[in-house]
């Protein structure tokens, strides 16, 4: 067998092991969008069927009003891109900082950063519950969005190895010609550390999107409910609405598909580890 | 994640000398760039923080101003018999979950950063679970896993196995939860895959001049130099299982059926807090989940020495 017969066989090996993990992870997935498709009858067919007979598109807008679908995406919505922008304009400020810039209590300062991160979030969880209410934000969505402004520590941890790893020679340069701190950090620094940022964003972007405890615990009027929340409302006494349900899951989802599929080589580039790169 | 320290010992306290001095205006511009940050730090960790301490000492719940009573809650605790219960089936399940989601996330990462086409879209296959919203997710699987009309059970059917009442029998219901999870690794799949992106190059073909083959050069580059990576996703994996929450708690609308073993350490914790307003009681418990994972990443760090590589040591 000669190198290139090799190498082919190889590929195609590589196509059959990696098509055959897929499936299984492909599988409730498909799960998911058959079953929005599918008439209620067919819901419990046993053995289960795949095909919807005949497909139901119209679960997808019984669906949207069953629940108040467009109330429930536009909070989703702001709070992840405002909770987003929160965290991409402070965290590789902060980052950058402790990467880049020399002060006193630095180290400590980021020390302490580390040790928050073994924290878990339910020793936090109801102090900041009780301050929330007590100020008056408990049943409205800024619980949600505005502690993003002050820095999430993973993030900032993932950026700082991020910045480690730009070279102090461009800093240099820029400040022999006269450009001061913010300036260099915003015009050269931060465009170069635009992967790792995106990184973060789209991290942030995906866990706000699907995030479930949060609005549960401070969003306590109907018409503030997330997307997630709202899928709750399809499990009654009477039962789960599964069609409608999965319809809604569908269209929640795949926004946040094609935002990965169109950014993932940025995204994985962004995060470095060693901060030798 | 480990910082080589240049130099030596001498070298370092001449480094240290020259550096103790900040200018002024290089104090106030790494103040003011991480301003937020320490604000945050105070009024959304530390302050909190000791509210929680303070908290757990009392009878507090919103309804009316606690009592201090002294470590009350904590007695009270071991005394309670679905505290324990959450304990081992969190202990449980995150005992088994942990390393079974690092040795198929490693296996999976390296299936994904073969050099092939269309692997942007294999790549987004596995990162599909953890994109489907959890409360759909939960719902998803519960019907999947269904012992009457779901699909799994359907499957085994095919082959002749009489599939389990998976989610609802005591024995099945955490090997479902953990099969489940599994299924949402891709974030740490993610993780894997850049640090297998950060290996050089050149380690491999040294390797292949020396004669390796795929095993020997897995055991011998990939395996130790992911280490840190590894390390990083072992303590992060630890600390969001002893967490484990939604998923539970969707499936069983909060009540952990059957017979409790899905009720997890936080939904007991969030049931009284949240439902009972024994907010005193509950930071007790958040305080005991602190020490637990305390602990458990310190003996993580502990035994890391003698397993994780860093680069250039």
């Amino acid at each position: 067998m000669d190198a290139k017969t090799k190498l082919k066989l190889k590929k195609t090996l590589s196509h059959i092991c990696l098509i055959i993990a897929s499936f299984f992870f492909i599988i409730p997935f498909i799960w998911m969008v058959s079953t929005s498709l599918k008439p209620i009858t067919q819901v419990f067919s046993y053995p289960p069927e795949w095909m919807p007979k005949p497909f139901q598109w119209s679960n997808y807008l019984d669906a949207m009003e069953y629940i108040p679908f467009f109330t429930y995406l536009n909070n989703t919505v702001v709070i992840t891109l405002l909770s987003t922008l929160g965290v991409v304009l402070t965290c590789p400020l902060v980052a950058y900082s402790f990467a880049k810039l020399e002060w006193k209590g630095r180290n400590v300062i980021f020390f302490i950063t580390i040790a928050v991160m073994m924290i878990p979030g339910q020793v936090t969880m109801i102090p900041l519950f009780l301050i929330f209410n007590k100020i008056g934000w408990v049943g409205t969505s800024l619980p949600l969005i505005v502690p993003a402004f002050f820095g999430v520590p993973f993030y900032i941890f993932l950026l700082r190895q991020f910045f480690l790893g730009l070279p102090d020679m461009l800093r240099d340069a820029a400040k022999i010609d006269g450009a001061s701190e913010f300036r260099i950090y915003w015009q050269i620094m931060l465009p170069l550390a635009k992967p790792a940022v995106l990184a973060v964003g789209l991290f942030q972007f995906m866990g706000s999107w699907t995030d479930f405890i949060g609005p549960l615990l401070y969003l306590t009027d109907e018409t503030q409910y997330t997307l997630s929340l709202g899928l709750q409302q399809f499990q009654t006494q009477m039962g789960t609405e599964w069609g409608l349900m999965m319809a809604v899951s569908t269209m929640m989802t795949l926004p946040i598909i094609l935002l990965f599929f169109f950014l993932q080589k940025t995204f994985i580039q962004g995060i470095t580890f060693s901060g030798i790169k | 994640m480990a910082e080589v320290t240049k130099g030596t010992g001498v070298q370092k306290s001449i480094v240290a000398k020259k550096k103790k001095k900040y200018s002024t205006n290089s104090n106030l511009h790494g103040w003011l760039f991480a301003s937020p940050w320490i604000i945050g730090l105070v009024v959304f960790f530390a302050f909190p923080l000791v509210a929680s301490i303070y908290f757990s000492f009392t009878t507090y719940s919103i309804l009316q101003p606690g009592e201090f009573v002294g470590l009350k809650n904590y007695q009270e605790l071991f005394k309670d018999d679905l505290f324990w219960k959450s304990i081992y089936n969190t202990i449980y399940f995150t005992v088994l979950f942990v390393p079974l989601s690092i040795i198929f996330g490693v296996a999976l990462a390296m299936m994904l950063n073969m050099k092939i086409k269309g692997m942007a879209i294999y790549r987004t296959i596995f990162f599909l679970p953890t994109l489907v919203p959890h409360v759909a997710l939960a719902v998803l699987w519960m019907w999947l896993l269904n012992p009457g009309f779901g699909l799994v059970n359907g499957m085994l059917d095919m082959i002749g196995i009489q599939g389990p009442n998976w989610l609802g029998s005591e024995i099945w219901s955490k090997p479902s939860l953990i099969l489940m999870s599994l299924w949402g690794i891709g974030q740490s799949v993610i993780i894997y895959l850049a640090g297998l992106g950060d290996i050089p190059e050149e380690l491999y073909e040294a390797a292949e001049v020396d004669g390796a083959n795929w095993w020997q050069k897995t055991r011998n580059v990939t395996l130790p130099l992911l280490t840190p990576v590894i390390f990083f996703n072992l303590v992060m994996g630890a600390i969001g299982a002893f967490q484990q929450f939604t998923l539970p708690y969707t499936m069983t609308q909060g009540q952990g059926t059957p017979a409790n073993s899905l009720t997890f350490y936080v939904m007991h914790l969030y049931d009284n807090a949240f439902k009972f307003f024994q907010m005193g009681y509950a930071s007790a418990m958040a305080w005991i989940l602190f020490v637990i994972v305390m602990a458990l990443t310190a003996v993580i760090f502990v035994t890391s020495n003698r397993w994780v590589h860093y680069q250039g040591k």
